[in-house]
C-alpha cells in the first residue's frame, strides 16, 4: 500500500482520469455503434449544403436555397440582436426600477417593489409566452391597427415603426457624425487655457445629430394600404413579445443589484455631497451611480450572461434565433443531432466567454485603483 | 423648545417600518403622507403620476380577474362578458395539479407531497433542530424513495403508474426535488473539487463548472431528449422524465457549486487549520468541520438557486414534457375553449409566484437572521 498521503492523492486522481476517460471511451463507441446502425456519420459538411426553408426574420440576406452555414449567420445575428436590445432595456428599466425601490416616496417605492416580486417570482418562460399569446397575439386585425404616438402601428403582425429616408449626400455626413461622436471624449478632456473643456464637447454630438437628423429627406409612416401595410419597419411580436420578455424579467433582478450597490456607497459620501450643497439628482448622479457602478459590474455580468443564454427561449414562441431554427428546422431536415447540438454549444459558450471577458476588462477599467 | 421637536414628540419617526394606520388619528396621518407622499415638489409630482397610473391600471384589472369574471359552469357558454372565465381554470384544476394521473390514485400525490414536506420541516425550521445533519441527509435519501415508490408504484401492491400520465405542477415540484437532491452533492463534490489542491481535479471541476454555465438549460434538455438516445448502448432507453432529471441535475450542479464555493470561502481558514491540528484527515475535515459551517452561510443563497430552477423546469414543455405550463398551453389549443389565454397564463403564473414568493421570503428571512448573527 501507498503510505505518503501526496502520492495516495496523486494516484487518486489519475484513476479519476483514467475512469472517465474510459466511460468516454464507452459512450463514444455507443455513439459510434448507434450511428452505424441510422447509416450515418459523423461531419460537419452539411453546413456546406442547401437549406430549402425560410427564416421568416432576419438583419441580412436570406433566401430559401442558401446553405446552412449562411443560416447560422443569419440566426447568431438574430439571436445577438435581441440580447442586445435586450440587454440595453434591461439595464435602463433595471436602473429605473432599483432607483424607485429607494425613493422617499412610499408609493413610487411600493410599486417598485411589487413590479420586482412579481416578475422575479414567476418563471420567464411564463412571462415569454404571456406576451405572445396574451398581448401581442390578442392585437387588433391590420385593418384596426392601434396607431401609437410617432406614427407607429401596432396590430396582429407587430409593429411597424416609421422608416427613415436619407438624402444622398446623407454617406459623408453619416461618417462626420459618427467622427464627431467618436472624439467626443477626447475634446472632453482637451485644455483651453488651463481648463478642460468639459461639458462644452457635446456641442459636437449635437452637430452631429442635427447634420443627421438634416440629411433626412423623407419619413416614411406605416400606412394601410389595401390588405397590407405599406411602407415602415415591420418588427414581428415574436421579437417584441422576446424582447418584453428577456428585458422585463432581467430587468427585475438587475434593480436589485442597483438597490444594493448603492446602499453600498458609504452614507458619509451622500451626506459630503449635501453638505457641499449639490442638489439631489446631482448626488445620485455624480457622487453616489458612478461609485455603485463599480460595485454592480460583477452581479451585472452574470445578469447579461443569463440573459443572453435565455435568448434561446425564442423557441418557444418560434423567434428565429439560433436554437428554434438549429435544434428545430435544421435537426429535422438534416437528423445531425450531435453535429447541431455541438454548434449550438460552441457558439454559446463563444458569446458567452466573450461577453465576460468583455465585461471583467470593463471591470478593471472602473475598479477603484488604490494607492 | 422647536416646533420640529415638539412635532417628533407627536408623531415619533418609527424606525424602519411605517405605514399608514400604524399609528392611529388623523393627524397622524396627514403627517405621514406628507412625510412619504409629498415632501417635495418632484415627489408630488411623481405620486400624481404614480397615482393616476395605478386608478388607470387596477380597477380594470379588477373589474377583470373579480367583479366581471365567471368562476362556475362547466362550459365555455358559461362565461360571457369581458371579464376573466375562470370556468376554464375550474373545470381542469386537477389536470393542472397531476396532470393525467388515474382519479383513484391521486391520494398518493397528496401523500407524496406531505411526505415531501414533513421532511423538509425539520431542515428548514429556525431555531435549534436536534440531529438537523441526519435530517438533511434524510431529504435526500429516504424522501425521493418514499416519493418514489408513492407515485410511481408497483410495489406494496399500488398500481403502477407511468411517468407519461404524470403532469402538471406536480412535474414542476418532483423535477425541482430530484434536481435538488442530484445538484446539492454534486455541487458540494464540485465546489470542494474546484479549492482541491490536486491539478487534475481542479481542472476538470472548473472545466465542468464552466462548460454547464456558459450554455443555455435549453441545449442541455434539448441534449437529454435527443444526445442521451445515441450515447446509450443499441436497444436501452430511458424514461423521458428521467432524462430530463438528469440534465436538469448535471446543468444545476454546476450552479449550486458555485454558490457552495462562496460558503466555503467565507469559512476562516483557521477552522481547516485547526481541524487538521486535531488529526481529522481531508474527508473528516470537510464533512465535520467546514461544510457544516459553510452550508449554513449560504443556505439563502441555495434556496434561491432553488427558487431559479423551480422556474426553469417550465422549460422542459420545449422538448415535450406536459408540466404545469405545458398542460395550459394544451389546454389553450382546445377547440371549445379558444381565447383563453390571458386565464391561462395568469393562473400559471398565479400558482408560481405563491410558491417561489414563499421561498423567496424565507430565503431572505434566513438572510436577515445570518445577517444580525455576524453583526453581533
Amino acid at each position: 500500500m501507498v503510505r505518503r498521503p501526496s502520492s495516495r492523492a496523486r494516484i487518486a486522481q489519475w484513476a479519476l482520469l483514467a475512469a472517465l476517460a474510459a466511460v468516454a471511451w464507452r459512450l463514444g463507441g455507443n455513439v459510434a455503434d448507434n450511428l452505424d446502425a441510422r447509416h450515418m456519420t459523423f461531419s460537419f459538411g452539411f453546413l456546406s449544403d442547401r437549406a430549402n426553408f425560410d427564416i421568416p426574420f432576419r438583419i441580412v440576406d436570406w433566401k430559401v436555397g442558401d446553405t446552412y452555414s449562411r443560416a447560422l449567420l443569419v440566426c447568431t445575428l438574430n439571436t445577438l440582436l435581441v440580447s442586445a436590445l435586450g440587454v440595453v432595456a434591461a439595464t435602463l428599466i433595471g436602473l429605473l426600477v432599483g432607483v424607485m425601490r429607494l425613493s422617499d416616496n412610499w408609493l413610487v417605492r411600493n410599486v417598485a417593489l411589487a413590479y420586482i416580486e412579481v416578475v422575479r417570482n414567476t418563471p420567464q418562460l411564463v412571462q415569454v409566452a404571456f406576451w405572445y399569446i396574451g398581448v401581442l397575439q390578442a392585437m387588433p386585425p391590420l385593418r384596426q391597427s392601434i396607431a401609437l404616438p410617432g406614427g407607429a402601428l401596432l396590430n396582429i403582425r407587430g409593429l411597424y415603426l416609421p422608416t427613415l429616408h436619407f438624402a444622398p449626400w446623407a454617406a459623408p455626413v453619416a461618417w462626420g457624425a459618427a467622427a464627431a461622436v467618436l472624439v467626443t471624449p477626447l475634446v472632453w478632456r482637451l485644455r483651453w487655457r488651463g481648463r478642460p473643456l468639459g461639458a462644452k464637447a457635446l456641442v459636437l454630438p449635437a452637430l452631429a445629430l442635427a447634420a443627421v437628423i438634416a440629411s433626412v429627406a423623407q419619413v416614411e409612416r406605416p400606412a394601410l394600404r389595401g390588405f397590407n401595410i405599406a411602407g415602415g419597419l415591420q418588427i414581428p411580436p415574436e421579437l417584441v413579445a422576446l424582447w418584453a420578455g428577456l428585458s422585463m424579467y432581467s430587468s427585475a433582478f438587475i434593480a436589485e443589484i442597483v438597490r444594493a450597490a448603492i446602499l453600498a456607497v458609504p452614507k458619509g459620501q451622500r451626506e459630503a455631497a449635501l453638505s457641499l450643497g449639490l442638489r439631489p439628482g446631482q448626488i445620485l448622479a455624480k457622487v453616489v451611480l458612478p461609485q455603485a457602478l463599480r460595485i454592480m459590474v460583477p452581479p451585472l455580468t452574470s445578469q447579461y450572461l443569463n440573459l443572453i443564454k435565455s435568448s434561446s427561449l425564442g423557441a418557444a414562441i418560434a423567434y428565429p434565433e439560433l436554437f428554434s431554427i438549429f435544434a428545430g428546422t435544421v435537426l429535422n431536415q438534416t437528423g445531425r443531432e450531435l453535429e447541431t447540438i455541438l454548434i449550438l454549444m460552441a457558439i454559446f459558450l463563444t458569446i458567452s466567454l466573450s461577453t465576460s471577458a468583455f465585461m471583467n476588462w470593463y471591470n478593471r477599467r472602473v475598479a477603484l485603483v488604490t494607492r | 423648545m422647536s416646533t420640529e421637536s415638539e412635532a417628533s414628540k407627536i408623531t415619533p419617526a418609527a424606525p424602519g417600518w411605517d405605514f399608514p394606520g400604524s399609528r392611529a388619528g388623523l393627524g397622524a396621518a396627514v403627517a405621514w403622507t406628507r412625510r412619504n407622499l409629498f415632501s417635495s415638489p418632484f415627489n408630488t409630482v411623481l405620486t400624481v403620476l404614480v397615482g393616476l397610473f395605478l386608478a388607470w391600471a387596477l380597477p380594470a384589472m379588477f373589474r377583470w380577474a373579480v367583479l366581471n369574471a365567471t368562476v362556475t359552469g362547466a362550459t365555455r357558454a358559461a362565461c360571457g362578458g369581458e371579464g376573466a372565465c375562470w370556468t376554464f381554470i375550474q373545470v381542469r384544476l386537477p389536470l393542472f395539479f397531476v396532470g393525467r394521473y388515474p382519479p383513484d390514485e391521486r391520494w398518493r400525490v397528496l401523500a407524496a407531497l406531505v411526505a415531501l414536506i414533513g421532511f423538509c420541516i425539520p431542515v428548514l425550521r429556525e431555531g435549534h433542530v436536534r440531529h438537523r445533519g441526519i435530517w438533511f441527509a434524510l431529504l435526500f435519501t429516504a424522501c425521493p424513495a418514499i416519493v418514489g415508490v408513492l407515485l410511481l408504484g408497483g410495489v406494496f401492491g399500488l398500481p403502477y403508474v407511468d411517468t407519461s400520465l404524470w403532469g402538471g405542477l406536480m412535474i414542476d415540484v418532483v423535477v425541482s426535488f430530484v434536481t435538488v437532491a442530484g445538484a446539492i452533492p454534486l455541487g458540494i463534490l464540485l465546489a470542494l473539487g474546484r479549492r482541491s489542491q490536486l491539478s487534475v481535479i481542479r481542472g476538470l471541476s472548473i472545466a465542468y463548472i464552466e462548460l454547464w454555465r456558459g450554455v443555455p438549460l435549453l441545449t442541455v434538455l434539448f441534449m437529454s431528449a435527443v444526445i442521451v438516445p445515441l450515447l446509450m448502448p443499441n436497444g436501452v432507453t430511458a424514461d423521458r422524465l428521467l432524462r430530463a432529471m438528469i440534465a436538469m441535475v448535471l446543468f444545476n450542479a454546476a450552479y449550486m457549486a458555485e454558490v457552495v464555493r462562496g460558503g466555503l470561502q467565507g469559512v476562516p481558514e483557521g477552522q481547516e487549520e485547526a481541524a487538521a491540528t486535531l488529526g481529522l484527515r481531508w474527508w473528516q475535515m470537510q464533512a465535520l468541520v467546514v461544510l457544516p459551517q459553510a452550508l449554513r452561510i449560504v443556505l439563502p443563497g441555495i434556496v434561491n438557486t432553488v427558487v431559479d430552477l423551480f422556474k426553469d423546469v417550465t422549460l422542459i414543455t420545449i422538448i415535450g414534457l406536459s408540466d404545469l405550463l405545458g398542460v395550459v398551453n394544451q389546454a389553450l389549443k382546445d377547440p371549445a375553449w379558444l381565447g383563453m389565454a390571458r386565464e391561462g397564463y395568469a393562473f400559471a403564473a398565479f400558482v408560481f409566484f405563491v410558491c417561489c414568493y414563499l421561498m423567496s421570503s424565507y430565503s431572505r428571512r434566513l438572510e436577515r437572521r445570518l445577517n444580525r448573527g455576524h453583526a453581533h
